[in-house]
Parts: structure tokens; C-alpha cells; sequence
């Protein structure tokens, strides 16, 4: 590798789409216009849980207007279930519908306008059945059951490693042991034994899901979707289909936040079978309120037991994770067993019992959201370390740094060893918010660690192309919703190119088009996106290298790159030039590809992480001892990203995380009764504003260049959300006195809890 | 209600063009922008006058485009996303929005601006308190603010 200094990698360079987005010109699904397009609306179940009797939607499909109206029963021409773990949800109810807001029949029309009154001349005979609400009303013996059935396997397609418990609401459990931890926690000094809560919040992307759909003769079906992970949603729509991959064209357009919200297929099934039904192009846009309908985060309730020596030498870790999957299991099967086996976050826990349930209520489904399970059992864990911190009399950060994970250190025998300095982050987040000096004696501080794996096994695939004039195509398919991956990765590109950033672009995702990518979540795609991107662009240099050293004689390795030529000393050929010796004329392109593929191995979730996202949070707070406000005053995060390959974009979305982990630190919570979804729309389910946010917010990374991603890169994104809640508790432990166990810390909880301590 | 149904001519000027449309009386000018006029930039999000990601301005004032109807704007100068450039030249918020990396997906993007806009007509050099307030009907789920925040009060300085 070259020791100069880079030209695009590294630096603040403003993002490549954002000319596009303040000129209003970016183009989002919902701003597409099809020929012939019929809009679509869907009607929904106004019960928790129902029998659905009949759905007779003749007078809608009269209805003047009205291209198609469908409901379950009439899906007998396709697969009607799907889900990326088991395929457990139909496109519309069939026989059962099991919460409240479930699409019951569909309708696409001419306009929005005579969809909406198609819905209303639809007829549903329902029979309200007893909801399970919660994870205690699921778990109860005897409980009504939210799935009777047998379980189809989902694309996924390893039902083996899915193991519902039979009669009862638990569709996934997970148990991992090492060692012994009974007997590890019976000769420990200190034993901590508490349960935490964590909230169902809902994403918020300000563009709710969206899917354009129509099929042809010649090409199949093409989809232009809201989705983070196309190719994804094109395994979905081929078995439900019947219709071969190549077949099937979804194209991902800008996107309008994702958060995990547009994991797997949402809508993209259901406008697909009404196109299909009507023979025109169908456009299915959800609301935000129906996206409160469509996916949710996974509330949980962790109980965990931790056992400490007096020196503070964490000896056992026995937890155990209850987390609510909502009505479908989407792919909160493996929400809950990923993180469940990181539960020990980044410390050295010799004896460990680990076990978690999947658990199906009648409520909106869970799937993956930011952390994907990780913020639930952080906020547990890094709770009763200063808990435990107190009890010894230690200092929290002191603790932490004795209990550390090395760098290098296997994270579990055969696992991924530990690629980041965790003391590092820790030092820097501590001195960054003054820990060791004295505070204002109305403010106190908290911090808080994570550790997260990225998916494993997992496959990204690039193609670079250089044309004759020196300009780059970059084909991938991660998706660009705002964390400036097509920025990310036309950095990549220029640099190992050594051409300008404006000579290189990068093509919006289309399966028709640009290659695979599993899907663009678990702070992926600088690592794995990014390093196949790379691994293409070198393809594409050795090939300009051979083609030179070959007419000029010399040997490969006296050539170099440099601004758009190939080098030898004396001589300096232009890309250009270069192509014409290989063609012969002025046409031709030189094509590289780059796989990333680790593959499955050893370790024990079947595939080692490629890389460990770290990072630390510390927060300061205070609080209006009369109404029981908490005000985060001052927030640090720092993530050990090995390398920012743009410290500008990934700023940005480290501070988005640290304000959207004060959602539900502080007031985001999806609030059922009688089972109606109370709050779902934007007038009552509050997220952060501008004066919400920390007046005083910084982001810092540490950069070892240690990663396997590109350039030393590691995944990024997630790991400033994390530490949010357990920093902010922690702070205002210190503060106050006052421990709260259940999310999110409201005004009204604080003050209660402030209230019982009673006043000093 | 067929009556109330029956279409009204109003008489607009959208980002310094005039143009007469036929709209009916419950029209919203966040569809009409959209799809009769094809400005695609005022997005539609919560239906609720709470996000601010439809925000245009009429006559300088902002407003929800979504919860607004096209009737109300009758004879009033629309101002969109579209039209804040000068031709090329971008506004300087627009600049200060990209320098400062206050743009990720782009979705809240048109209604910040426009928001931001309006403010600094009625206040050249607001305070950081007030920038903060005057955006509690903006959201933005991917930024944290911090940026956007930061290019507003950039243009500020220079207004100065």
C-alpha cells in the first residue's frame, strides 16, 4: 500500500447526493410517476385479534374507478405468506388476523381518492379473539395463542437453527452456556440480580414504506421500493411468484430513512399481487401512522445476574431475555439470538448462561431496529455495572476498564478476536467530558459501553468499471438512506483509482444491475460494501498495470497510479492511452470485480462477525427535581472505527444515533390499552427535536486502521445509539441517587422515583 | 356535497412564475405541488402538521403544505424548495446545508430549508435559543440537529 497520503479516504468531503436533496430534485419513491400507475390503499384490522370470517369486497371492486380489490382468500394464484425467519405473514389476513392494523383487503384505483372509497365499501365479518398484549399475558400458561400453525421456514431456510417451543406463544429460543456460571456466581463476593425494561419504539424513518410495482410480458416484475435491502425482498417476491430471480427487478431509489424499518419486504409483496390483479403499475404508499403498523423495535424485559469478585473482576454473566416479536416474527428470531450472544457486552466473562425467547403477542411486529437487540440487553448490563461499581466502591470507569476485552482477544473460543482498543474509546470519552474533574454540583455524569456484531455469514459483490475517458462507474447495491454510503464508496473507489471524486459514480441499487449485497443494516457497509468496492477497483488497476508494463516493457511493480495515469518513472500514460493499447481503438472498458464472502464458520452462531463495532457514550445530565425532567446537557460518543473513511459523514450519523438513543431514553414508547395502539401517529408518539437534543454534543473515533474492511475501516452507525439510555441512567444515578429499571425515563417516573427516595 | 366537490379557479405565483389551476375546494396544496404542479421537493410525511417536511412558504410565511388548503392560497406567492436557488446559485443556506453536512436522507431537507429561510427574514441574527425554536416543527430523524443547527446559525453569522 501506497504511504502517501490519500486523496479522497479520510477526508470531510460533503456528500456526493446532497446537490440533489437541497435542490428538492432527489427522487424518492413516493415521487415517481409510472404511466398508468393505479394508487392503492389497504384496510385494516381495527382488532388486536380477530377471526376474519368472511371479506367481500365485490361492491369496492364495482366500484367505478377500481382496478383491483383483493383480500386473503383471493390470494390462491401466489404463496400468500412470507418473512425473512419463518414465513408466518400473509400479504392480507387469511382467517385470522392477529393485531391491530393488520391489512385485511387492498384496494388500487385510479386515484388515492376512489381507492379510499373502494376501502369503505368493503365488508368484513370479524370475531374478536383475546389478545395477548404483553410479554407476561403471552407467557402465561394457558394463554391465547397468536400462531396455531406449523411454521414454514423463511428465506433464511434453516428452520433447524429456529426452535419454537410447540403449544405455546415462544417462536425462537436461544441458550448459550460457557462454563459454569452457578457455581461461578455462588463463590462471587458480589451477586446483582435485576430486571430491566426496554420499550417497543417505532423507527420514524420520515418516509414511511413505499413500493412501486408492475409486471411485464418481457421483463417479469420490476419494484421500485423503500427498501434496505433489495435483494432480500427479490428472494420474497420469487418464491411467492413462483417467478425465477433473474425475473424479478427491484430498484431502490433515495430513501427516506431506514433505521432497519425497511429491512426485508414490508409492502413490497402486497403491491406487487395488486400490479399483478390490476395489469397496471401499482403505487402502495404507507403512511407514517400505517408504518406505526408495519414494523416496530422488539420491546424486551432482561433479567440478568451478575457476579463480581471484591477485587472487581466480573466472574459470571447468567441472563435471560425475554423480547416481544409482535404478531409476525419477521426477523426477530434472530434479533433476539444475535444479541442475546453478545449479552456480555465488551468484557471478559469466563462463566456464562445465556438465554433468550422470541415471544408473539397480538401487537405490531418487531423486526430489526438500529442495534438490532443490542440496546435492550446494553441498557441491562451497563446499568448494574455502575450498580455493581457502587456496591465495591469503585469508580464506573475503573470497573469497566478492568473488565475489558483486549484487542486481540477472542471474543468467545473460535469467534472473531477483538479488533478494537476499548480503553482507548473509554480514556477518550472520559477526558472529553471532564470525568476526573469536578462537575457543577446540579449536573451528573454516566457513562456507558457496547460491543455489537455485524451478520455473519455474508456476501457483498461490486463491479468497477473504468471507461475511456478516465471516468468510473461503481456498481453495489448498499443502500444510500442518509449515512452516506454512495459517498463512502466513491471515496473507496477514487482513491484506489486515483482519480478526481467527481469522475466516479456510483449507481443507486438495482438488482437488474448492480450485483449482490445481503442488505444494507448491521453497520455494514464501509466494511464489507466498502471492501468489495475496493477489491474491484484493484482488479481494475492490475489490469491497467499489466496492459502497461506489457507495452512498455517494464515490470508491473515499477508502475503506480497517479491522477488518472499510470506511472513508471519517465513515462506517464493516461488512463485513456491505456485503454487505446488494449483496444486497439477509442471504445472498451476495463471491468474488476470484487467478492466479499467470509463465509460460515466455527464459531458458535454458525459465522464470525468481520468486524466488532465498539463504542462508549457519557453523558451529562441534569434534573428538575420538582417535575422530574432529565435534560441531557453534554453527550460524548466515541467508536473505535479504524478508519473514518469521511469524518464529516460519519459525525453526522453518530450524532443522529445519540439523539435517537434519547428517543427512547427519554419519552419514545409505542403505548397499548384495551388493545389499541394508543399513540400511534406523530401527534401523539413523540421523537426528539432540535431543543431536545444535548446542547453540547461530540462525536470522536478512534482510528487504529485496524479493521478488515477498507483501508484499516471498521462498521460504524450503530454504536452511538447503544450507550445512550445506560449513560443517561448511570449520570443520573450519580446525580440523584435514584436507579430506574424501565425505559423510557419519563418525567413522571423520575419524579416517583425522586418522591420514594425522599429528599436530601 | 357535489357542490362543495365542484373545482375553483385560484390565481397562485409559485417560486416567481404565476399560473391559474383549477383545484378542488379540498384540495391540499401539498397534492397540488406535487402532482398537478410536479414540485416533488415538500414532502409528505405525518399528515399532522407536526414533522415540517411539506413546509413552503406563502408569502414568506411557513407553513404544513400537507394540512394547508390549495384554495387558501389563492393570489398568494408559493415559495418551494424548487425556487430557493437563484437560477445555479444555490441560497446560502442550501450551500451551508452541504458544507456543514446537515443533509443524510434528504426527506426533512426542503422543510428545514424553507423553515430556516422564513426565520431569518423575520430575525437576521437569531440567537441559538431561537433557532431551536423556531425548528420544534421540523424533525429530522437521521442528523441529531447538531448540523443542521450549526448551518442555519452559519448563515446567521454572516448575516450579521
Amino acid at each position: 500500500m501506497s504511504q502517501q497520503p490519500f486523496r479522497a479516504v479520510g477526508r470531510p468531503i460533503p456528500r456526493i447526493d446532497g446537490l440533489e436533496k437541497v435542490t428538492g430534485r432527489a427522487r424518492y419513491v413516493t415521487d415517481l410517476v409510472i404511466p398508468g400507475m393505479a394508487h392503492a390503499k389497504v384496510l385494516r384490522s381495527p382488532y388486536a385479534h380477530s377471526r376474519v370470517r368472511k371479506v367481500d369486497v365485490t361492491r369496492a371492486r364495482a366500484h367505478p374507478g377500481v382496478l383491483a380489490a383483493l383480500c386473503g382468500a383471493d390470494l390462491t394464484w401466489c404463496e400468500p405468506y412470507y418473512g425473512p425467519a419463518y414465513r408466518d405473514r400473509p400479504v392480507l389476513a387469511i382467517d385470522v388476523a392477529r393485531y391491530e392494523g393488520e391489512p385485511v383487503a387492498a384496494v388500487a384505483a385510479v386515484d388515492e381518492a376512489t381507492a379510499d372509497e373502494a376501502l369503505d365499501l368493503i365488508e368484513v365479518d370479524y370475531d374478536p379473539l383475546p389478545p395477548v398484549m404483553t410479554l407476561e399475558e403471552a407467557l402465561s400458561p394457558g394463554a391465547p395463542r397468536v400462531h396455531t400453525g406449523k411454521p414454514q421456514a423463511g428465506h433464511f431456510a434453516d428452520l433447524a437453527s429456529l426452535r419454537p417451543v410447540p403449544g405455546t406463544n415462544v417462536c425462537h429460543q436461544f441458550h448459550f452456556a460457557r462454563g459454569d456460571s452457578g457455581r461461578a456466581l455462588a463463590s462471587a463476593d458480589l451477586v446483582l440480580d435485576e430486571t430491566y425494561r426496554f420499550p417497543p419504539v417505532q423507527h420514524v424513518a420520515l418516509e414511511a414504506h413505499a413500493a412501486v410495482a408492475v409486471w411485464s410480458e418481457t421483463d417479469g416484475l420490476t419494484v421500485w421500493a423503500s427498501t434496505q435491502n433489495p435483494y432480500s425482498v427479490r428472494v420474497e417476491l420469487a418464491k411467492m411468484f413462483g417467478v425465477p430471480l433473474a425475473r424479478i427487478r427491484v430498484v431502490v431509489p433515495h430513501l427516506g430513512g431506514g433505521f432497519g424499518s425497511k429491512t426485508y419486504a414490508k409492502l413490497e409483496p402486497l403491491a406487487a399481487a395488486l400490479a399483478r390483479v390490476a395489469g397496471r403499475p401499482v403505487r402502495l404508499a404507507a403512511s407514517v401512522a400505517e408504518a406505526f403498523q408495519t414494523v416496530r423495535r422488539c420491546c424486551a424485559r432482561v433479567h440478568v445476574r451478575v457476579g463480581f469478585r471484591r477485587d472487581g473482576g466480573l466472574v459470571a454473566v447468567e441472563c435471560g431475555a425475554d423480547y416481544d416479536v409482535g404478531a409476525y416474527a419477521d426477523i426477530g428470531p434472530r434479533v433476539v439470538q444475535k444479541a442475546t450472544y453478545t449479552a456480555t457486552g465488551p468484557y471478559r466473562v469466563p462463566d456464562v448462561t445465556l438465554d433468550a425467547r422470541a415471544v408473539y403477542t397480538n401487537t405490531t411486529p418487531g423486526g430489526a431496529f438500529r442495534g438490532f437487540g443490542v440496546p435492550q440487553l446494553a441498557w441491562a448490563l451497563e446499568s448494574l455495572f455502575d450498580v455493581a461499581a457502587e456496591r465495591l466502591g469503585r469508580d464506573p470507569v475503573e470497573l469497566r476498564r478492568q473488565n475489558f476485552l483486549a484487542h486481540g482477544e477472542e471474543f468467545a473460543p473460535g469467534d472473531t478476536p477483538i479488533d478494537g482498543k476499548l480503553e482507548e474509546s473509554l480514556g477518550r470519552a472520559a477526558e472529553t467530558i471532564g470525568w476526573t474533574q469536578t462537575g457543577a454540583a446540579d449536573r451528573g455524569r454516566g457513562v456507558a459501553a457496547m460491543l455489537k456484531a455485524s451478520v455473519a455469514p455474508s456476501v457483498s459483490e461490486a463491479i468497477v468499471r473504468l471507461h475511456t475517458d478516465g471516468s468510473v462507474t461503481v456498481l453495489a447495491s448498499a443502500v444510500e438512506m442518509g449515512q452516506g454510503t454512495r459517498t463512502v464508496l466513491a471515496q473507496i473507489a477514487a482513491e484506489v483509482l486515483s482519480v478526481p471524486m467527481a469522475r466516479v459514480i456510483v449507481v443507486q441499487p438495482d438488482t437488474a444491475v448492480t450485483p449482490y449485497d445481503q442488505t444494507t443494516s448491521s453497520s455494514r457497509s464501509t466494511a464489507m460494501t466498502g471492501r468489495a468496492v475496493q477489491v474491484a477497483a484493484e482488479d481494475v488497476r492490475e489490469q491497467l498495470l499489466h496492459v502497461t508494463a506489457a507495452e512498455l516493457g517494464v515490470a508491473v511493480t515499477d508502475l503506480a497510479l497517479d491522477d488518472g495515469s499510470v506511472v513508471t518513472p519517465g513515462r506517464r500514460l493516461t488512463y485513456a492511452e491505456v485503454l487505446m493499447l488494449r483496444f486497439g481503438m477509442s471504445g472498451g472498458e476495463i471491468i474488476g470485480r470484487g467478492v466479499v464472502a467470509p463465509g460460515r464458520t466455527a464459531a458458535p452462531l454458525g459465522g464470525s462477525t468481520p468486524f466488532w463495532e465498539v463504542a462508549v457514550g457519557a453523558a451529562e445530565v441534569s434534573v428538575d427535581e420538582e417535575t422530574g425532567a432529565l435534560r441531557v446537557e453534554r453527550y460524548v460518543s466515541v467508536a473505535d472505527v479504524g478508519r473514518a473513511i469521511n469524518p464529516l459523514l460519519l459525525e453526522g450519523q453518530d450524532e443522529g444515533g445519540v439523539v435517537q438513543g434519547l428517543g427512547h431514553t427519554l419519552f419514545e414508547e409505542m403505548l397499548y390499552q384495551d388493545g389499541h395502539l394508543l399513540n400511534g401517529t406523530l401527534l401523539a408518539y413523540r421523537v426528539p427535536r432540535a431543543d431536545d437534543a444535548p446542547p453540547a454534543l461530540e462525536c470522536r473515533f478512534v482510528e487504529n486502521a485496524d479493521g478488515s474492511g477498507p483501508f484499516g475501516a471498521k462498521g460504524a452507525g450503530e454504536g452511538s445509539l447503544i450507550p445512550v439510555s445506560p449513560a443517561v441512567a448511570n449520570a443520573l444515578a450519580r446525580l440523584t441517587g435514584v436507579r430506574l429499571r424501565d425505559l423510557p425515563l419519563t418525567p413522571e417516573r423520575v419524579w416517583r422515583a425522586l418522591r420514594a427516595r425522599g429528599r436530601r | 356535497m357535489d357542490g362543495a366537490r365542484s373545482p375553483e379557479t385560484i390565481h397562485l405565483v409559485v417560486n416567481g412564475r404565476a399560473c391559474d389551476l383549477e383545484v378542488a375546494p379540498h384540495a391540499l396544496l401539498l397534492d397540488v405541488l406535487r402532482d398537478v404542479l410536479d414540485l416533488k421537493g415538500a414532502k409528505r410525511s405525518c399528515d399532522t402538521q407536526v414533522c415540517g417536511a411539506c413546509t413552503v412558504l406563502i408569502d414568506g410565511m411557513a407553513v404544513s403544505a400537507c394540512t394547508y388548503l390549495a384554495v387558501e392560497a389563492d393570489g398568494r406567492a408559493v415559495l418551494t424548495v424548487e425556487g430557493l436557488a437563484e437560477g445555479e446559485t444555490l441560497h446560502p443556506l442550501q450551500r451551508a446545508f452541504l458544507d456543514a453536512g446537515a443533509v443524510q436522507c434528504g426527506f426533512c431537507t426542503s422543510g428545514m430549508l424553507l423553515t430556516a429561510r422564513a426565520m431569518l427574514a423575520e430575525t437576521t441574527a437569531p440567537s441559538r435559543q431561537e433557532v431551536l425554536h423556531y425548528l420544534r416543527g421540523s424533525l429530522c430523524r437521521c442528523t441529531g440537529y447538531r448540523k443542521i443547527v450549526e448551518a442555519i446559525m452559519a448563515v446567521a453569522e454572516t448575516a450579521r
